[in-house]
């Protein structure tokens, strides 16, 4: 068939997967992004308000009519649901409101007539409130939970600053992902370069056994891989008992629920990942090229450095590369080997969504995490096609 | 031998050593008596693989895994196979370029970032709790592991053979039937045991998108790590390692019978 014939042919096949990845995959990914970034409870309580306010200087509170709007717009909300959910929306950018709401609310259902608001409650007079009131209405999109991932919030004037210390631990946490993802990244170039360089220097079942025990970890399940090491690293563990039968030490090592062993059951689950692309780098240079080096002088290392090395660094790079982006937002082994201190950013992520019903907070600190992984996995192709334009 | 040769020696058996150790310290406690997970081992029953066939949750969670399992790996093969089909040939189109990526990105997104957002839209389709859903969730992820395997095995088969039975009156259907789905059925049925696979040890879109009647067993042993350690999940990572055992050497004689195939046309 030709190619101009095979086309929508071809287009047929591959549209139920790209429908179905559209539906199950793309969408999700645009609820959960969506849902970081809308606010429209505001703007849906108080329909008129927000362009009421649109022109208010912010010095003192605002005129009568703008009042009046306010004052019509509490008074129309029949539902008590999205009565409920606007206090709390409010109430979340300042204090007070829970109170003032009700209130007011009350008041002006009493009384069908009054339209001062600052009669009913000395407050608001206060412009810091009518701030809130405007920023929540003047639009149906928020940067709110996008800062508060990176624990940045929004001065009453409208300028990012950061959060008063102890109220928000993001940072820490993500800064904590980056130092965990890292030191698993070290841990398996230190292992992984070596072993790779072994495996590539042998032949025959010497190389089957070296490549076959980074294979058969990969293909167990990560669920087992954790249960073993748990079993291993508990204060009666395996390694503890031989530790102290050697006399290396008297007391259990604190091994489990801690920083250490989640970079170790890390360095495990993700090795494979680094060995196997240095090695598939390093089998394809050619096998007489540190000998060469070696006849002109060379001392074993300073040919390592000046030959081997550069020419093993794409393989370094893409492993590194595919290390530290597993290892960015990994759940389990943290879950269940790392202490309170060691949770990852994904473990925050499913705190939010499942534990605190947080949704917009999961869903700013998930867009986080995903522009990492996406920056990450695009180097990442950009240097594997390079490599089949150069071989 | 040298210095340089006996610290190779050495650095590899201990690095084979942390590779293979936690796999194998784990599997003789599937036979303990005791109720603790931990050496020494006093004396051996199989009182924990009756634990995992006679306890409720335990059984439910085979059941629920093999349900789940199953319906993914129908789908994600139907879905992935015709996919790789569309792909095969159209190198040259930016289109088909940008597919193939995109079939790949499920491999690279964050599960825990994917659970979010399908747990939000589950909520929305009533698909929530439900064995479709967990089914379509696992389907997700497991879908590119098709797409690599029945592409790869699509690109090895030789031009020729199918314009040899066009030449000779096939209609493309018959084509497809008859020599190419043959030719490509070690790579749909290893793609086939990657997503059952995928399926049986997803846990963290399982967590988000399952409720308590689709615990699966991967599920299961999840929380039971975390809540009521006990040698129960020993059998559970003893079953689990016969059955990567099993598809590595199925794979393995997929692969061999893959050559001959080849020899042959």
């Amino acid at each position: 068939m030709s190619r101009r014939r095979r086309l929508p042919v071809s287009l047929a096949l591959i549209a139920p997967l790209g429908l179905f990845l559209l539906i199950f995959f793309a969408a999700p990914l645009y609820t959960m992004m969506s849902a970081a970034v809308s606010d429209p409870i505001a703007s849906r309580a108080l329909p008129g308000v927000g362009s009421a306010l649109a022109s208010w200087d912010g010095s003192a509170a605002p005129g009568p009519d703008a009042q009046a709007v306010f004052a019509r717009d509490i008074r129309s909300i029949e539902d008590d649901q999205l009565f409920g959910d606007l206090v709390r929306r409010l109430n979340s950018a300042k204090p007070g409101f829970r109170t003032l709401m009700s209130k007011t609310r009350t008041a002006l259902r009493e009384d069908l007539k009054a339209n001062d608001l600052v009669a009913i409650d000395e407050r608001w007079s206060d412009p810091a409130y009518w701030q809130a009131v405007k920023t929540a209405t003047a639009s149906t999109f928020t940067d709110r939970n996008l800062l508060a991932a990176v624990d940045l919030e929004r001065s009453p004037a409208g300028d990012i600053q950061a959060m008063p210390a102890g109220i928000s631990a993001n940072r820490t946490t993500l800064a904590r992902t980056f130092v965990v993802s890292l030191l698993v990244t070290i841990a398996c170039l230190l292992i992984g370069f070596p072993y790779a360089m072994i495996a590539a220097s042998v032949e025959g079942w010497k190389r089957q056994l070296l490549l076959g025990a980074v294979l058969l970890p990969l293909w167990t399940s990560l669920l087992v891989r954790t249960a073993a090491w748990f079993i291993l690293l508990q204060d009666n563990g395996l390694i503890n008992s031989a530790l102290m039968a050697l006399g290396l030490s008297s007391g259990p090592v604190p091994l489990i629920f801690n920083r250490t062993g989640v970079v170790i059951a890390m360095t495990h689950v993700l090795l494979p990942f680094m060995v196997l692309p240095i090695f598939s780098v390093l089998i394809g240079i050619p096998k007489n090229l540190m000998p060469a080096a070696a006849s002109l002088g060379a001392a074993p290392i300073r040919a390592f450095w000046k030959v081997l090395l550069p020419l093993s660094m794409r393989g370094v790079v893409s492993g590194s590369l595919l290390v530290f982006m597993s290892a960015l937002g990994y759940y389990i082994t943290p879950a269940l080997i790392g202490g309170a201190q060691d949770q990852m950013i994904s473990s925050v992520i499913a705190y939010y969504a499942t534990g605190a019903a947080n949704w917009a907070m999961a869903g700013a600190l998930g867009i986080v995490l995903l522009a990492a992984t996406i920056i990450l996995y695009t180097l990442y192709l950009r240097l594997a096609s390079d490599q089949q334009v150069q071989p | 031998m040298n210095v340089l040769g006996f610290s190779k020696v050495v650095f590899g058996l201990a690095a084979m050593l942390f590779l293979l150790a936690p796999l194998a310290a784990i599997l003789p406690l599937a036979f303990t008596d005791s109720v603790f997970l931990n050496y020494p081992i006093a004396s051996y029953s199989t009182r924990w693989f009756n634990e995992l066939v006679t306890a409720d949750v335990w059984r439910r969670s085979i059941i629920n895994s093999l349900i789940i399992g199953f319906g993914t790996t129908v789908l994600a093969t139907v879905l992935g196979t015709l996919a790789a089909l569309g792909l095969r040939r159209q190198e040259a189109s930016w289109l088909f370029a940008f597919a193939r990526t995109a079939f790949l990105l499920p491999m690279v997104v964050p599960a825990v970032v994917l659970g979010v957002g399908l747990q939000l839209m589950f909520a929305r389709y009533n698909l929530a709790n439900s064995y479709l859903g967990v089914i379509i969730a696992h389907t997700v992820i497991a879908v590119p592991f098709v797409v690599i395997n029945v592409s790869a095995v699509l690109q090895a088969i030789e031009p020729r053979l199918e314009q040899a039975a066009a030449s000779l009156g096939a209609a493309p259907p018959t084509v497809l039937a008859r020599v190419t789905l043959p030719l490509a059925a070690p790579g749909i049925i290893s793609g086939a045991v990657f997503a059952f696979a995928t399926s049986l040890d997803e846990v963290v879109l399982t967590l988000f998108v399952a409720g308590p009647n689709q615990r699966t067993l991967a599920r299961q042993m999840f929380s039971s790590i975390r809540e009521n350690i006990s040698p129960s999940i020993a059998a559970a990572a003893l079953i689990f390692i016969l059955g990567t055992i099993a598809a590595a050497t199925v794979l393995n004689v997929l692969r061999r019978y893959r050559k001959p195939a080849r020899a042959v046309s």
